[in-house]
Protein backbone atom coordinates (compact mmCIF):
# COMPACT_ATOMS: atom_id res chain seq x y z
CA UNK A 1 0.00 0.00 0.00
CA UNK A 2 1.16 3.48 -0.91
CA UNK A 3 -1.22 5.75 1.03
CA UNK A 4 -4.62 4.51 -0.07
CA UNK A 5 -3.46 2.97 -3.28
CA UNK A 6 -3.16 -0.81 -3.59
CA UNK A 7 -0.06 -1.99 -5.37
CA UNK A 8 -0.13 -5.49 -6.88
CA UNK A 9 2.92 -6.94 -8.58
CA UNK A 10 2.44 -9.90 -10.89
CA UNK A 11 5.15 -12.57 -10.90
CA UNK A 12 6.47 -14.05 -14.08
CA UNK A 13 5.57 -17.60 -13.13
CA UNK A 14 2.07 -16.85 -11.84
CA UNK A 15 -0.17 -19.87 -12.32
CA UNK A 16 -3.78 -20.92 -12.14
CA UNK A 17 -3.70 -21.78 -8.44
CA UNK A 18 -2.45 -18.28 -7.50
CA UNK A 19 -5.26 -16.41 -9.21
CA UNK A 20 -8.12 -16.86 -6.79
CA UNK A 21 -5.87 -15.98 -3.83
CA UNK A 22 -4.66 -12.87 -5.63
CA UNK A 23 -8.20 -11.76 -6.51
CA UNK A 24 -9.38 -12.41 -2.98
CA UNK A 25 -6.45 -10.52 -1.45
CA UNK A 26 -7.02 -7.58 -3.77
CA UNK A 27 -10.74 -7.32 -3.11
CA UNK A 28 -10.34 -7.64 0.66
CA UNK A 29 -7.54 -5.09 0.86
CA UNK A 30 -9.30 -2.55 -1.33
CA UNK A 31 -12.35 -2.84 0.87
CA UNK A 32 -10.56 -2.89 4.25
CA UNK A 33 -8.30 0.06 3.45
CA UNK A 34 -10.84 2.05 1.47
CA UNK A 35 -8.34 2.20 -1.37
CA UNK A 36 -8.72 4.99 -3.93
CA UNK A 37 -7.21 2.94 -6.66
CA UNK A 38 -5.21 -0.06 -7.70
CA UNK A 39 -1.88 -0.17 -9.48
CA UNK A 40 -0.88 -3.44 -11.14
CA UNK A 41 2.86 -3.65 -11.72
CA UNK A 42 3.90 -5.90 -14.58
CA UNK A 43 7.52 -4.77 -14.88
CA UNK A 44 8.71 -8.27 -13.95
CA UNK A 45 6.94 -9.77 -16.95
CA UNK A 46 9.02 -10.48 -20.04
CA UNK A 47 5.91 -11.66 -21.82
CA UNK A 48 2.16 -11.33 -21.36
CA UNK A 49 0.17 -14.11 -22.98
CA UNK A 50 -3.61 -14.53 -23.09
CA UNK A 51 -3.50 -16.29 -19.73
CA UNK A 52 -1.87 -13.37 -17.91
CA UNK A 53 -3.84 -10.87 -19.99
CA UNK A 54 -7.01 -12.44 -18.67
CA UNK A 55 -5.75 -12.20 -15.08
CA UNK A 56 -5.01 -8.49 -15.53
CA UNK A 57 -8.47 -7.89 -16.99
CA UNK A 58 -10.08 -9.77 -14.08
CA UNK A 59 -8.19 -7.76 -11.46
CA UNK A 60 -9.16 -4.52 -13.18
CA UNK A 61 -12.76 -5.74 -13.30
CA UNK A 62 -12.75 -6.21 -9.54
CA UNK A 63 -11.36 -2.70 -9.20
CA UNK A 64 -14.15 -1.23 -11.30
CA UNK A 65 -16.83 -3.01 -9.29
CA UNK A 66 -15.29 -1.77 -6.04
CA UNK A 67 -14.98 1.79 -7.34
CA UNK A 68 -11.17 1.62 -7.34
CA UNK A 69 -9.83 2.67 -10.75
CA UNK A 70 -7.01 0.44 -11.90
CA UNK A 71 -3.76 1.42 -13.59
CA UNK A 72 -1.28 -0.91 -15.21
CA UNK A 73 2.37 0.09 -14.95
CA UNK A 74 5.67 -1.32 -16.11
CA UNK A 75 4.62 -2.68 -19.47
CA UNK A 76 7.65 -3.33 -21.66
CA UNK A 77 7.48 -2.02 -25.23
CA UNK A 78 7.79 -5.50 -26.72
CA UNK A 79 4.91 -6.67 -24.52
CA UNK A 80 2.67 -3.87 -25.81
CA UNK A 81 3.43 -4.96 -29.36
CA UNK A 82 2.67 -8.63 -28.75
CA UNK A 83 -0.56 -7.82 -26.89
CA UNK A 84 -1.82 -5.97 -29.94
CA UNK A 85 -1.08 -8.99 -32.13
CA UNK A 86 -2.89 -11.24 -29.70
CA UNK A 87 -5.87 -8.89 -30.02
CA UNK A 88 -5.74 -8.14 -26.31
CA UNK A 89 -5.86 -4.40 -25.99
CA UNK A 90 -7.27 -4.54 -22.45
CA UNK A 91 -9.92 -1.83 -22.90
CA UNK A 92 -10.97 -1.90 -19.25
CA UNK A 93 -7.46 -1.17 -18.01
CA UNK A 94 -5.78 2.23 -17.90
CA UNK A 95 -2.06 2.32 -18.44
CA UNK A 96 0.51 4.68 -16.93
CA UNK A 97 4.19 4.95 -17.76
CA UNK A 98 5.28 4.35 -14.18
CA UNK A 99 4.06 4.16 -10.60
CA UNK A 100 4.47 7.88 -9.98
CA UNK A 101 2.29 8.79 -12.97
CA UNK A 102 -0.35 6.32 -11.89
CA UNK A 103 -0.44 7.67 -8.34
CA UNK A 104 -0.67 11.26 -9.57
CA UNK A 105 -3.58 10.44 -11.83
CA UNK A 106 -5.39 8.44 -9.18
CA UNK A 107 -5.07 11.31 -6.70
CA UNK A 108 -6.25 13.80 -9.33
CA UNK A 109 -9.31 11.71 -10.08
CA UNK A 110 -10.62 12.00 -6.55
CA UNK B 1 -1.88 -38.86 -37.84
CA UNK B 2 0.43 -37.34 -40.41
CA UNK B 3 3.50 -36.14 -38.51
CA UNK B 4 5.52 -33.10 -39.52
CA UNK B 5 9.00 -33.62 -40.98
CA UNK B 6 12.17 -33.47 -38.87
CA UNK B 7 13.26 -30.06 -37.64
CA UNK B 8 16.33 -28.28 -38.98
CA UNK B 9 19.28 -27.35 -36.77
CA UNK B 10 20.52 -28.99 -33.60
CA UNK B 11 18.53 -30.01 -30.54
CA UNK B 12 18.84 -27.29 -27.91
CA UNK B 13 16.61 -28.71 -25.16
CA UNK B 14 13.79 -31.18 -24.66
CA UNK B 15 11.07 -30.60 -22.07
CA UNK B 16 8.06 -32.48 -20.82
CA UNK B 17 4.98 -30.52 -19.92
CA UNK B 18 2.86 -32.27 -17.35
CA UNK B 19 2.01 -29.43 -14.95
CA UNK B 20 1.71 -25.65 -15.00
CA UNK B 21 5.27 -24.78 -13.88
CA UNK B 22 6.54 -26.75 -16.89
CA UNK B 23 4.89 -24.22 -19.21
CA UNK B 24 7.05 -21.52 -17.64
CA UNK B 25 10.22 -23.66 -17.69
CA UNK B 26 9.80 -24.70 -21.32
CA UNK B 27 9.11 -21.17 -22.54
CA UNK B 28 12.14 -19.88 -20.61
CA UNK B 29 14.20 -22.46 -22.52
CA UNK B 30 12.87 -21.08 -25.82
CA UNK B 31 13.98 -17.63 -24.63
CA UNK B 32 17.49 -18.98 -23.92
CA UNK B 33 17.62 -20.51 -27.39
CA UNK B 34 16.77 -17.10 -28.88
CA UNK B 35 19.44 -15.51 -26.67
CA UNK B 36 21.96 -18.08 -27.90
CA UNK B 37 21.32 -16.83 -31.44
CA UNK B 38 21.61 -13.21 -30.32
CA UNK B 39 17.93 -12.39 -30.89
CA UNK B 40 16.59 -8.87 -30.42
CA UNK B 41 14.17 -8.40 -27.51
CA UNK B 42 11.12 -7.97 -29.73
CA UNK B 43 11.83 -11.16 -31.70
CA UNK B 44 12.42 -13.14 -28.53
CA UNK B 45 9.25 -11.74 -26.95
CA UNK B 46 7.17 -12.68 -30.00
CA UNK B 47 8.32 -16.29 -30.09
CA UNK B 48 8.23 -16.82 -26.33
CA UNK B 49 4.67 -15.45 -26.21
CA UNK B 50 3.62 -17.68 -29.11
CA UNK B 51 5.04 -20.85 -27.55
CA UNK B 52 3.50 -19.94 -24.20
CA UNK B 53 0.06 -20.10 -25.88
CA UNK B 54 0.86 -23.42 -27.51
CA UNK B 55 2.38 -25.03 -24.39
CA UNK B 56 -0.58 -24.00 -22.23
CA UNK B 57 -3.04 -25.34 -24.79
CA UNK B 58 -1.13 -28.63 -24.89
CA UNK B 59 -1.34 -28.90 -21.10
CA UNK B 60 -4.97 -27.80 -20.71
CA UNK B 61 -6.52 -29.56 -23.69
CA UNK B 62 -3.91 -32.22 -24.49
CA UNK B 63 -3.19 -33.24 -20.89
CA UNK B 64 0.59 -33.31 -21.33
CA UNK B 65 3.14 -32.71 -24.08
CA UNK B 66 6.71 -33.13 -25.22
CA UNK B 67 8.55 -30.02 -26.39
CA UNK B 68 11.67 -30.05 -28.54
CA UNK B 69 13.61 -26.87 -29.18
CA UNK B 70 16.06 -26.63 -32.08
CA UNK B 71 18.57 -23.93 -32.94
CA UNK B 72 19.39 -23.38 -36.58
CA UNK B 73 22.46 -21.14 -36.40
CA UNK B 74 22.79 -20.96 -40.17
CA UNK B 75 19.30 -19.53 -40.75
CA UNK B 76 19.25 -17.87 -37.29
CA UNK B 77 15.95 -19.56 -36.47
CA UNK B 78 14.66 -21.23 -33.33
CA UNK B 79 12.27 -24.08 -34.10
CA UNK B 80 9.88 -25.51 -31.53
CA UNK B 81 7.88 -28.69 -31.75
CA UNK B 82 5.09 -29.33 -29.23
CA UNK B 83 3.34 -32.70 -29.44
CA UNK B 84 0.55 -34.07 -27.30
CA UNK B 85 -1.48 -37.27 -27.32
CA UNK B 86 -4.69 -35.57 -26.27
CA UNK B 87 -8.18 -35.54 -27.84
CA UNK B 88 -7.07 -33.60 -30.92
CA UNK B 89 -8.92 -30.87 -32.77
CA UNK B 90 -11.87 -31.88 -34.93
CA UNK B 91 -12.49 -28.54 -36.65
CA UNK B 92 -9.17 -26.78 -37.22
CA UNK B 93 -10.68 -23.76 -39.00
CA UNK B 94 -12.94 -23.13 -36.04
CA UNK B 95 -10.15 -23.65 -33.49
CA UNK B 96 -7.84 -21.25 -35.31
CA UNK B 97 -10.39 -18.46 -35.50
CA UNK B 98 -10.08 -15.62 -33.00
CA UNK B 99 -12.71 -15.75 -30.31
CA UNK B 100 -13.42 -19.48 -30.41
CA UNK B 101 -12.82 -21.35 -27.18
CA UNK B 102 -14.14 -24.70 -25.99
CA UNK B 103 -13.03 -23.80 -22.47
CA UNK B 104 -12.85 -20.66 -20.38
CA UNK B 105 -10.30 -18.84 -22.52
CA UNK B 106 -10.53 -15.90 -24.85
CA UNK B 107 -9.96 -18.06 -27.91
CA UNK B 108 -7.08 -15.90 -29.04
CA UNK B 109 -4.16 -18.22 -28.36
CA UNK B 110 -3.90 -20.18 -31.61
CA UNK B 111 -4.55 -17.27 -33.97
CA UNK B 112 -2.24 -15.05 -31.93
CA UNK B 113 0.56 -17.63 -31.89
CA UNK B 114 0.31 -17.96 -35.66
CA UNK B 115 0.62 -14.20 -36.11
CA UNK B 116 3.52 -13.92 -33.67
CA UNK B 117 5.59 -16.77 -35.12
CA UNK B 118 7.54 -16.55 -38.37
CA UNK B 119 6.65 -20.16 -39.20
CA UNK B 120 3.58 -22.00 -37.96
CA UNK B 121 2.17 -25.43 -38.75
CA UNK B 122 -0.39 -27.50 -36.88
CA UNK B 123 -1.61 -31.03 -37.48
CA UNK B 124 -4.17 -32.85 -35.39
CA UNK B 125 -6.31 -35.92 -35.42
CA UNK B 126 -9.25 -36.54 -33.10
CA UNK B 127 -8.37 -39.24 -30.58
CA UNK B 128 -4.69 -39.21 -31.54
CA UNK B 129 -3.24 -35.85 -30.65
CA UNK B 130 -1.97 -32.50 -31.81
CA UNK B 131 1.42 -31.42 -33.10
CA UNK B 132 2.36 -27.76 -33.41
CA UNK B 133 5.55 -26.60 -35.03
CA UNK B 134 6.56 -22.98 -34.86
CA UNK B 135 9.66 -20.93 -35.41
CA UNK B 136 11.02 -17.45 -34.87
CA UNK B 137 13.83 -15.66 -36.57
CA UNK B 138 16.48 -14.33 -34.15
N1 LIG C 1 -3.48 -29.11 -28.05
C1 LIG C 1 -4.80 -29.07 -28.20
N2 LIG C 1 -5.56 -30.19 -28.11
C2 LIG C 1 -6.91 -30.15 -28.27
N3 LIG C 1 -7.61 -29.02 -28.49
C3 LIG C 1 -6.91 -27.87 -28.58
C4 LIG C 1 -5.50 -27.83 -28.44
N4 LIG C 1 -5.10 -26.54 -28.61
C5 LIG C 1 -6.22 -25.82 -28.84
N5 LIG C 1 -7.32 -26.61 -28.81
C6 LIG C 1 -8.72 -26.18 -29.07
O1 LIG C 1 -8.70 -24.98 -29.80
C7 LIG C 1 -9.46 -23.97 -29.10
C8 LIG C 1 -8.87 -22.62 -29.38
O2 LIG C 1 -7.56 -22.51 -28.78
P1 LIG C 1 -7.01 -21.08 -28.39
O3 LIG C 1 -5.68 -21.23 -27.75
O4 LIG C 1 -7.10 -20.20 -29.59
O5 LIG C 1 -8.07 -20.54 -27.35
P2 LIG C 1 -8.27 -20.94 -25.81
O6 LIG C 1 -7.12 -21.75 -25.32
O7 LIG C 1 -9.60 -21.55 -25.69
O8 LIG C 1 -8.26 -19.51 -25.10
P3 LIG C 1 -6.99 -18.54 -24.88
O9 LIG C 1 -5.80 -19.20 -25.49
O10 LIG C 1 -7.35 -17.25 -25.56
O11 LIG C 1 -6.86 -18.39 -23.39
C9 LIG C 1 -9.43 -24.41 -27.65
O12 LIG C 1 -10.50 -23.88 -26.93
C10 LIG C 1 -9.50 -25.94 -27.79
O13 LIG C 1 -10.83 -26.35 -28.01
MG1 LIG D 1 -5.14 -21.14 -25.61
Amino acid sequence: MVDEIMLVAIDEDINDSDIVALQDHLAEEVHANDAQGIVIDISALEIVDTFVGRIIAQLAGIGILLDAPTYLVGMRPAVAMTLVELGMTLPSVKTARNLQHAVTRLRASR
Amino acid sequence: MKRLRALPGTLFERHEITAEPDVFRARQAVGRAMDALGAKVIRKTRLVTAVSEIFRNALIYGGSAVVRIYCDAEDRMVWVDCSDNGPGIADMTLAMSDGYTSGRGLGRGLGGAKRLADEFEIVSEPGVGTQVRLAGRA
